[in-house]
């Protein structure tokens, strides 16, 4: 067992590892943090998906000795200071991008990463930066018209229902 | 105006600020104090006999609780099955055991050989690696049509056969079926399959067993779409626990499509272990594993003929179908080729004879069971794919032909050759409103756009039926489902008003939690805040039979429409006691009860205070409380339906397919929440084209399954799909149900296939590939070139 410390939605937190204890283990089980998911086992879902050191990184992809030292941010660190739904979070639920839940803090850790390198991406560009992230349920339909209208973006002239 | 409360309301969903938040509480989230881990050494190989099996090494290994094989299971039953299918000549299908550990075979690659109970994950994972396993392979049944031949391998040496049952629907019409076909003036064949397809939601399955010593009760924390039925299931007929001492919870379940219904292995086998090990045990599936051990959905190999008469109308339909089994039988999957499958054959025509045959077959694959849509896919795309056929022999219009077929508005209820009878529809007004919004007298400038771009554009028409809200319970019951499926519905009014309503239905991304309460709000005229659902918990919520088939809002929701209803009944007796007044002149307006002609009222809250604080109440006519129950049990399926068009853009140079457009016009009667429905169709259109462009289960000839991952099953990523264009505007509520509803989980699975397949046959014809008459799903690349080059 080796020790890690990183930061976590701003706290700073510590343990005991196994080499190969992945990142996500080690904020779903050490940490609790069990809002970030994991979907697959080949890197490919994106449920997993935390940002570190401000970059999207699938937590899956990650060994928790890597990220000593980091500052790691999930889904749970996401919402306003006040609890209240960040711009994309309440852009999600006004246009309905989710529906069982489960891709959807990776899809909004995703979205958040895109928003910072391309503020005001077009249709194709969130298609495109969504080619990590798979959702089953909702088609992609309204979370590429959540991303738009977090943007700031008028979707009632994009998006047909 | 839209509404912004109540029925028909776009509300926003409630749940959806958990999920947002990380909030959410799912089966893998939950951990007991003194949690041990769960890991199934599977099959490798597709078909084996297993000499020895050998566990001491590995059970002293570190960490080590115990390893259960078949032995452990011995004095418990199979997993069971739920469906018996009646085969043509009056038997009962072939029905294998399904054990819960293999036992004495391996039928398939991933077939659960042990189980290790560890106090780490990887600890139990390491011993499974350690277990002494001698297996002697054997030949291999896969293909279905070989797997009948005399002389074949067979999957269970216990059967007379690979044969699960040889049905004849309607058996009576075979002969007339076989005459009027032989007698038209056109017949159009089609031979084509329904590719075999992974449910894959998003969140593998789960299992967390928990037993507690000192009162004998066991729970089991489950990925499940219906908690009650595995309670039935595993309690009743695996693991011998009375419903009373068995608690089934699945929490915030992240996604069906189907492969959640069943009761799976590691479920009993979690419920057993924890009381083995005297700690809790939990499972969670790797996505890999979930690959080989979720039922899978679909894999028939069709043969379908459509006689015509001159007149260009349908006479007659004869379809053979062979339906992959696997290698035992899954909970409902004999009744998804049969019952599921047979009875949509007329589709939305008024074709008179129709005779299905369907010969379901064991090999050595995963089992298959229903996956969103389960039958209805498979039997409107064959239906929709050969009428389009028929329209390019014929020379004919798609859509005319459809039209010239369709069941009329005026005759409604339609009784099918094939035993159901269609309450309402308005077929033409979907077909309209879909080539409307697609801009069809447009399509040929759109075309010729892309023949300058260098690419060929089609344009495809499809059509669907589904019979949902899967109920009534006399009627499959004769159909030889072995379960009831009403619903039910508990209305909790509290003290001060608030409700709490406890459904046997599961809601695992379709918004139980927000819509329900809008009908309930609606019927009360109180604040949708005021209610709550209580669901996924057999501890919590009256027996039922939870969500799948289209059937929540259907089947759960009128359910909780009666339960309401008695509330009323009750609510209004008390306040004709307060406002001393005659019950029958109490009307319940905006939340208040109020004296018919008068301005005498009394608030919700008032009535429901003196229901359970009964200083001032009726007691010598009336019980104090405010709380019914109801189970409802509808009188016939509902029958959404609805146009489903579609343009591609084929590349002539590779074979690939682009969807540029898609539109749906569905008919799903009265809808609680449009923003909902809309997101419901958005994701069934997305798998619809997954298994038409992109999803492919596929086996290698000695049973290993090559699609075991993200990296070789195709999902629909975000840059693969359009933007959707639906529409549910043209409505002919059900006849039978008290909101008037049709269900619309499933619809864009079933109608979206065949839209796509269509419209590339289409865009290749333009194109003069007139000799490619049908390619089958999905349409890939290499697929689409071959054909167009071959």
């Amino acid at each position: 067992m080796t020790s890690v410390t990183m930061t976590v939605n701003g706290k700073p937190v510590s343990g005991d590892v196994e080499g190969r204890t992945l990142l996500v283990q080690f904020l779903r089980e050490d940490q609790k943090l069990t809002g970030t998911h994991v979907g697959c086992d080949t890197s490919q879902c994106g449920a997993c998906q935390v940002h570190v050191n401000g970059k999207a990184v699938k937590s899956c992809t990650m060994l928790a000795l890597e990220a000593d030292g980091a500052e790691v941010t999930t889904i749970e660190g996401m919402a306003n200071a006040d609890g209240s739904l960040s711009v994309i979070q309440q852009a999600f639920q006004d246009h309905h991008g989710l529906q069982c839940g489960f891709c959807t803090p990776g899809m909004v850790m995703t979205a958040a990463a895109l928003l910072k390198e391309n503020p005001k991406p077009t249709e194709a560009d969130i298609r495109h930066y969504l080619e990590g992230n798979i959702c089953r349920c909702t088609g992609y339909h309204n979370i590429v018209k959540a991303i738009l209208a977090a943007s700031g973006q008028d979707v009632a002239q994009i998006a047909a229902e | 105006m839209p509404k912004d409360n109540g029925i028909g309301a776009s509300t926003k969903r409630r749940e959806d600020v958990r999920f947002l938040t990380g909030k959410g509480q799912y089966t893998d989230d939950i951990n007991i104090h003194g949690q041990t881990y769960a890991y199934f050494l599977r099959s490798d190989v597709a078909h084996g006999t297993i000499n020895s099996l050998g566990t001491e090494a590995a059970s002293k290994m570190p960490g080590v609780l115990q390893i259960l094989t078949s032995k452990d299971f011995e004095a418990v039953g199979g997993l069971p099955c739920g469906w018996q299918v009646t085969d043509r000549h009056g038997q009962p299908m072939q029905e294998p055991k399904h054990p819960v550990l293999a036992e004495g075979k391996v039928r398939h690659v991933g077939d659960p050989i042990a189980m290790v109970v560890a106090e780490s994950l990887e600890q139990a994972r390491d011993a499974a690696a350690a277990i002494e396993v001698d297996i002697t392979e054997l030949d291999v049944v896969m293909d279905m049509k070989s797997a009948l031949a005399d002389g074949a391998t067979k999957v269970h040496d216990d059967l007379s056969s690979n044969l699960c049952y040889d049905w004849g629907f309607v058996e009576e019409n075979r002969e007339a079926v076989d005459e009027a076909i032989k007698n038209a003036a056109h017949v159009t064949t089609l031979e084509l399959v329904n590719n075999r397809l992974v449910a894959n939601p998003m969140e593998p399955r789960v299992a967390v067993g928990d037993y507690n010593a000192a009162t004998d009760e066991h729970t089991l924390y489950t990925t499940s779409q219906n908690p009650h039925v595995i309670r039935l299931l595993m309690g009743a007929f695996v693991l011998g626990i009375p419903e009373h001492k068995l608690r089934v919870v699945a929490p915030d379940v992240g996604g069906g499509f189907g492969t959640k219904i069943y009761h799976y292995a590691e479920e009993a086998a979690c419920t057993l272990a924890a009381k083995l090990c005297g700690r809790p045990v939990k499972w969670t599936s790797s996505r890999s594993e979930a690959f080989v051990s979720d039922a899978h959905g679909r894999d028939h190999v069709t043969k379908i003929e459509l006689a015509l008469d001159a007149d260009h109308k349908f006479t007659a339909i004869r379809t053979d179908t062979y339906a992959n089994m696997g290698a035992y039988l899954s909970t409902f999957a004999p009744s998804i080729p049969t019952w599921l499958h047979g009875t949509l054959m007329a589709g939305n025509y008024t074709t008179p004879l129709i005779y299905v045959n369907v010969k379901a077959v064991f090999t050595n694959t995963t089992p298959v069971d229903a996956y969103r849509g389960a039958g209805r896919p498979e039997a409107t795309f064959q239906l929709e794919r050969v009428i389009d056929k028929a329209a390019r022999e014929l020379n004919v219009d798609p859509a005319e032909l459809r039209r010239i077929n369709f069941i009329k508005p005026e005759q409604f209820p339609y009784a099918t050759p094939v035993a159901v009878e269609y309450d309402t529809g308005n077929y033409h007004a979907t077909l309209d409103k879909a080539l409307d919004m697609i801009d069809a007298s447009g399509f040929e400038a759109r075309a010729a756009e892309s023949k300058a771009n260098g690419k060929l554009r089609g344009l495809g028409i499809a059509h669907f039926i589904e019979a949902c809200g899967i109920a009534p319970s006399n009627l499959v019951g004769q159909l030889g489902a072995r379960a009831g499926l009403y619903e039910s519905a508990t209305v909790r009014v509290n003290a001060t008003g608030s409700i709490s309503v406890l459904t046997g239905s599961h809601s695992h991304g379709q918004g139980h939690e927000t819509t329900y309460p809008q009908v309930v709000a609606e019927m009360l005229g109180i604040d949708e805040g005021m209610i709550d659902i209580v669901h996924g918990d057999t501890s919590k919520t009256p027996m039922g039979m939870g969500t799948y088939g289209s059937r929540s809002i259907a089947v759960g929701g009128s359910a909780m429409v009666r339960a309401t209803e008695k509330i009323i009944n009750k609510a209004k007796k008390i306040a004709a006691h307060l406002l001393e007044a005659s019950e029958a002149d109490i009307e319940l307006k905006d939340g208040a009860f109020s004296v018919a002609g008068t301005d005498k009222s009394v608030a919700w809250g008032d009535v429901t205070l003196a229901a359970y604080v009964p200083h001032n109440y009726p007691l010598e006519d009336i019980e104090p409380g405010l709380e019914e129950t109801a189970f409802y049990d509808p009188s016939n399926f509902t029958y959404p339906a609805g146009a489903y068009l579609c343009e591609v853009e084929v590349d002539p140079d590779t074979g690939k397919v682009d969807v540029l457009e898609f539109v749906a016009a569905d008919d799903f009667g009265n809808v609680i929440n449009p923003m909902i429905v809309y997101g419901q169709v958005h994701g069934g259109v997305a798998q619809g084209i997954g298994q038409a462009l992109l999803e492919n289960c596929a086996y290698d000839e000695n049973g290993q399954l090559l699609s075991g991952s993200y990296m070789d099953y195709t999902m629909p990523r975000a840059d693969d799909l359009p933007m959707f264009n639906v529409d549910h505007s043209c409505i002919t509520p059900c006849t039978h149900n008290p909101l008037g509803v049709k269900g619309c989980g499933e619809a864009g699975a079933i109608g979206s296939p065949p839209a796509i397949v269509n419209a590339v046959i289409d865009a290749l014809h333009r194109a003069g590939h007139t000799h490619v008459t049908h390619i089958d799903m999905p349409l890939t690349p290499s697929r689409v070139w071959a054909a167009m080059n071959g």
